[in-house]
């Protein structure tokens, strides 16, 4: 039953993602991937709780431990490159 | 109350503040806003998970963190503007190798539980691989590491045939005998081989649609690992990202006048055949001096920007060049192809750092019609994008690409080194025409040569 609702949500934020993006203009696409980058990182979040289960594999410890990493790259480089572009946008007067 | 559903409170907080982040980069007055907010519910997510699961040993995500996070912020402050598609590659290979990560640790500790789980396992590593070695070679290819050529040899398609059956057969294996580990990491080897061979063939123009591609799968590892582990904001944030980089790939496409299969198959640029032009007409090149007495009584002026400009790093000159044209009471724009660029939007960031502002960037659907009253266009290192040849000539290979109506404004300027074809390899027919004039020589000297002359005009 479970994996109905997940398919839900799956299926709804699909339609949500459409809706945003499709507003976003072309003005602004680098910038928008390199968000979508930043919020992809979110898979942080099954690292850090695949990092935490099981402390007696060498093998668990070394791909969690980079599996966060990894992640964390993904987040801390994705956000500051965004604001460095946004940053760059500037109208006159 | 317990804390699973704690935590599952702050997961919707956060997919909001995720939701309005994408809403707010609607308008470039609000998206530093969007991506404060963004980043906020990252944090809040973080938090909550650190909490809320059962989270056992500490030190070694500490060390994850602390690692990822100083590489993460070294590479941002460090990458230059040009550099920013390779820099979205290596982000986009990083997420993907993260997934393949944690599906491996759900694997190694939980087993395939059922069904479900073990197709959605099995989704999650050949997605996982084939982004993480593809973004590694497009990284390789934007950064030169690795020739931009599309590399092609023989039964490269059969050799790409046979490596999807194997995945589909082994695919079908697994899922019957979920406890194989043997499978599991030949499937993983499989996937991570043909992410290679997915991108290798593609040549360095069409880059914009691969990144788009792999943004878009990069999105779809993130919602098949939420299933694998049950993680609903996975699953949403995944969703998000997908339909993000679908997008994306749809505008470049269109914009390329191709379809998604062409681009990925199709090897664009290896196969053009020389087009047979008929009779052999002279391009008229003009002197700086003589272009300048042109811009200097021309009320409008259309300048149309290529990667061409940003390899020449001419956007500072052309930026000055720009404001002396508006001191000179001349109207301003710069028209940007949505190609144009390494990756979407590549052009418009490239100028906003040379601190041209955002409403002198105007859309290529946008600019069109306003090409008949413009007094002059200049095109700086662009070529394929302003060929008159795509909206008539049936036998070239742009032929129905939507292009800038360049030859539309009463003179075309032309900087270029040489009379050389562009990267589709064809012959621009917009230079022959009466009203184009060639200013030959390095654009950023020519610019520079351009903006020199309206010093001096002003001190006469």
């Amino acid at each position: 039953m479970e994996l109905i609702y997940l398919l839900f949500i799956l299926v709804l934020s699909v339609f949500l993602g459409f809706a945003l993006i499709s507003r976003v203009p072309p003005l602004l696409h680098t910038p928008l991937m390199s968000e979508a980058n930043a919020i992809c990182g979110i898979i942080i979040i099954g690292a850090l709780v695949s990092a935490g289960v099981d402390a007696n594999s060498t093998l668990t410890i070394i791909l969690g431990t980079s599996a966060v990493a990894l992640a964390t790259f993904n987040v801390v480089g994705g956000y500051l490159v965004t604001e460095r572009m946004l940053k760059m946008f500037k109208k006159k007067g | 109350m317990n804390n699973e559903f704690l935590m599952n409170l702050i997961y919707i907080i956060s997919s909001c503040l995720f939701a309005f982040g994408l809403k707010f980069l609607g308008s470039p007055v609000t998206a530093r806003r969007g991506n404060i907010l963004s980043a906020s519910g990252m944090f809040l997510a973080i938090i909550a998970t650190l909490a809320g699961s059962h989270v056992i040993s500490f030190q070694w995500i500490l060390i994850g963190i602390l690692i990822g996070a100083s590489l993460g912020a070294l590479v941002a402050f460090k990458a230059a503007m040009t550099q920013m598609p390779e820099m979205i590659a290596l982000l986009h290979g990083c997420g993907a190798l993260a997934s393949v990560f944690i599906g491996w640790i759900a694997y190694c500790v939980h087993g395939a539980t059922d069904l479900t789980n073990t197709i959605t396992l099995y989704l999650s590593i050949v997605i996982g691989g084939l982004t993480f070695t593809g973004s590694a070679i497009a990284w390789g290819k934007l950064s030169e590491h690795i020739p931009g050529k599309p590399i092609l040899f023989t039964g490269q398609k059969w050799l790409n045939t046979g490596i999807i059956s194997a995945i589909l057969v082994l695919g079908v294996m697994f899922i019957m005998q979920p406890a194989r580990y043997d499978l599991f990491l030949i499937i993983l080897g499989l996937s991570c081989l043909f992410g290679i061979f997915m991108v290798i063939p593609i040549g360095g123009a069409d880059m914009p649609v691969v990144i788009s591609v792999l943004n878009s799968y990069s999105g779809v590892v993130a919602c098949t690992t939420g299933f694998v582990i049950h993680n609903t904001l996975l699953i949403v944030v995944g969703s998000l990202v997908g339909a993000n980089g679908m997008i994306l790939s749809i505008i470049m496409c269109k914009a390329m006048n191709r379809s998604i299969t062409n681009v990925l198959f199709g090897a664009f640029g290896s196969v053009v055949k020389k087009s047979a032009t008929g009779e052999k007409k002279e391009a008229k090149a003009i002197s700086v001096e003589d272009a300048f007495l042109i811009l200097e009584n021309a009320k409008s002026v259309v300048i149309i920007p290529g990667y061409g400009l940003a390899v020449a790093q001419a956007q500072h000159a052309v930026r000055e060049l720009g404001e002396f044209l508006e001191k000179n009471g001349c109207d301003v724009k710069y028209a940007i192809h949505p190609v144009a660029g390494r990756m979407p939007g590549h052009m418009n960031v490239l100028l906003a750092e040379a601190n041209i502002s955002y409403d002198q960037l105007m859309e290529m659907d946008a600019i069109n019609p306003l090409m008949e009253n413009a007094d002059a266009a200049i095109v700086i290192g662009a070529n394929d994008v302003v060929n008159p040849a795509s909206r008539h000539d049936k036998s070239s290979p742009i032929y129905g690409m939507p292009i800038i109506n360049a030859d539309k404004a009463k003179t075309v300027f032309v900087l270029k080194r040489s009379m050389a074809t562009g990267f589709a390899g064809i012959e621009n027919e917009l230079f022959y025409y009466d009203n184009c004039r060639m200013i030959f020589g390095d654009a950023k000297q020519t610019v520079q040569a351009l903006v020199a002359e309206f010093k001096s005009g002003q001190s006469r």
